[in-house]
């Protein structure tokens, strides 16, 4: 088994195929939306692959140490930043080909017109913490 | 098995050891392995004396955690002093808990977390499911709180203000998982109003009752959120709502009147009429009155804006929220709910949609752009 991240954007990711804001779609088309995405979620806790899924806010800030003593200095947040992410899934699946069919299939979710958004997800996967069982001597 | 029994027995097993002696922290970690114990082997094999049975499990349990400490602590050659015996408390054991797990030193994540444990009677998995974070963290946050009432005496009074908050900080957090924290608030906030001769008691009790009764009609099949004025009244719990009413009349005779008690009379004013439109806002605008004197808290005067543009129509509302800031949470939904009342689609739907990007939770979000979603979609047709 292996982790996988997908990754959802806010900005930053290429232009999805239909690409209409939310707050211009129907009520019953953001609906629609909502429910593919539950049902989503609760088909991969079925199957055992479901781990984690977190939406964030569109604002944040960005913060970094300030030295001895002094509190953290804080900036934004930043309406320009190019890269902005809106939330992920984590899965645990069998291979990467698993991992690429349910990120195609939860871009498939639909939008305006109750067609699919095609929406570009990022699939990152993790780095394992553990060594393996097995110890590598190349080189050794 | 009877896990509402056995949760309600958590609090007396638990001053138990402290009476026969044992520190707060060690009887309380003795309780949860006993707890813990029942929930395994009750469903097979039910006591006779459930309370009996808890007392003695955790009190062999604290026995056998005091003699491995001391061992351990002799072979650290550590002189350290034991704490003196906890003195005998007097008054109510189950209160002074309370007291203690609601503490101003604890941070108010450590003080629910203490609460639904010690006085809950929840496992430490349980709580962590609710709150949504691994339990090995809740363990560590509930262990560093009792670390913290360490040196508090079991008998010292306390404020009941302060257990009230924590309490109603339980009931806002919902449910997830497989606890329903707002019943449980309910519980506790029942338990502590029976106890105490505290008005706000009352007054929080009534609060959760109305707004539980709600509960229900609260959310569409979907899981969206349904707002007040269009939910089907028929569905709200005409019970647990005479309750509050009652609750709160008894407070209010009293006449000592606190925020909670305020709170709970908008939120009877809401359960009293058969229809939104027959909402008596003129009354609730007096109440937030009375609460903006009492707290003089700007997300009050945020709802009080609502209820004017209700009472004496949307320019009004509009004009109550002027001064407020519009950095507020929930601000930009206020004004976006007065703009369109006030015929002003476009800017309404402007603001839900600024509304939805600051929404803290997901069922909100979806429910703001929904509104943004409606009056764009009205405007295009």
């Amino acid at each position: 088994m292996a982790k996988y991240l997908l990754l959802k954007h806010y900005r930053g990711a290429p232009a999805p195929v239909n690409n209409v804001p939310m707050d211009q779609w129907t009520p019953e088309e953001i609906s629609a939306h909502v429910q593919y995405m539950n049902d989503f979620a609760a088909r991969l806790e079925k199957t055992g692959e479901f781990v984690d899924g977190q939406a964030v806010a569109p604002e944040g800030l960005w913060v970094r140490y300030d030295g001895e003593g002094r509190p953290p200095v804080t900036d934004g947040p930043f309406a320009e930043t190019k890269d902005l992410i809106a939330g992920w899934m984590v899965i645990d699946v069998d291979s990467q080909e698993r991992a690429l069919e349910l990120a195609g299939e939860l871009s498939a979710a639909p939008g305006a017109g109750g067609r699919p958004i095609h929406e570009w997800l990022e699939v990152r996967p993790f780095l394992t913490a553990a060594p393996g069982g097995m110890e590598c001597h190349a080189g050794g | 098995m009877d896990e509402a029994l056995l949760r309600s027995l958590t609090p007396s097993v638990l001053t138990v050891l402290v009476r026969r002696g044992a520190d707060f922290a060690a009887a309380e970690d003795a309780v949860q392995d006993a707890l813990v114990e029942a929930i395994r082997v009750w469903p097979a094999d039910p006591p006779r004396d459930p309370k009996g049975w808890l007392v003695t499990v955790a009190w062999r349990r604290f026995l056998d955690a005091t003699r491995a400490d001391t061992a351990r602590r002799r072979r650290e050659e550590r002189v350290d002093e034991e704490p003196p015996p906890g003195p005998v408390p007097a008054a109510d054991d189950t209160l002074q808990l309370c007291f203690l797990c609601a503490h101003p030193s604890l941070t108010p994540s450590s003080a629910v977390a203490l609460t639904l444990r010690a006085v809950g009677g929840l496992t430490t998995r349980q709580i962590a499911r609710a709150y949504l974070v691994p339990e090995a963290t809740m363990a560590q946050r509930i262990s560093r709180a009792k670390r913290t009432v360490a040196g508090v005496r079991f008998d010292q009074p306390g404020d009941v203000a302060t257990v009230l908050r924590v309490l109603y900080l339980v009931f806002n957090e919902g449910y997830s998982g497989d606890v329903d924290l707002a019943a449980e608030a309910v519980r506790l906030t029942r338990q502590l109003a029976a106890r105490v001769d505290h008005p706000e008691a009352a007054g929080l009790l009534a609060l959760m009752l109305l707004h539980h009764a709600r509960r229900a009609a609260r959310t569409a099949p979907d899981g969206s959120l349904v707002p007040l004025a269009e939910q089907d009244r028929g569905r709200w719990d005409t019970r647990l709502i005479a309750e509050g009413v009652g609750i709160l009349q008894a407070a209010l005779a009293r006449d000592r009147l606190g925020e909670f008690q305020a709170q709970a009379a908008i939120a009877a004013l809401h359960a009293d009429a058969p229809t939104a439109a027959e909402t008596d806002w003129v009354q609730i605008v007096e109440w937030y009155d009375e609460l903006v004197t009492l707290t003089g808290s700007p997300v009050v005067r945020l709802n009080r804006a609502v209820a004017v543009g209700e009472a004496d129509g949307p320019r009004a509302g509009l004009a109550a929220l002027a001064g407020l800031d519009a950095a507020l949470p929930r601000y930009p939904a206020v004004a976006a709910y007065l703009h369109e009342r006030d015929g002003d689609p476009t800017t309404a739907a402007r603001l839900y949609a600024e509304a939805a990007g600051k929404a803290t939770n997901l069922a909100e979000r979806d429910h703001l752009t929904r509104q943004a979603a409606r009056l764009n979609t009205r405007r295009r047709r």
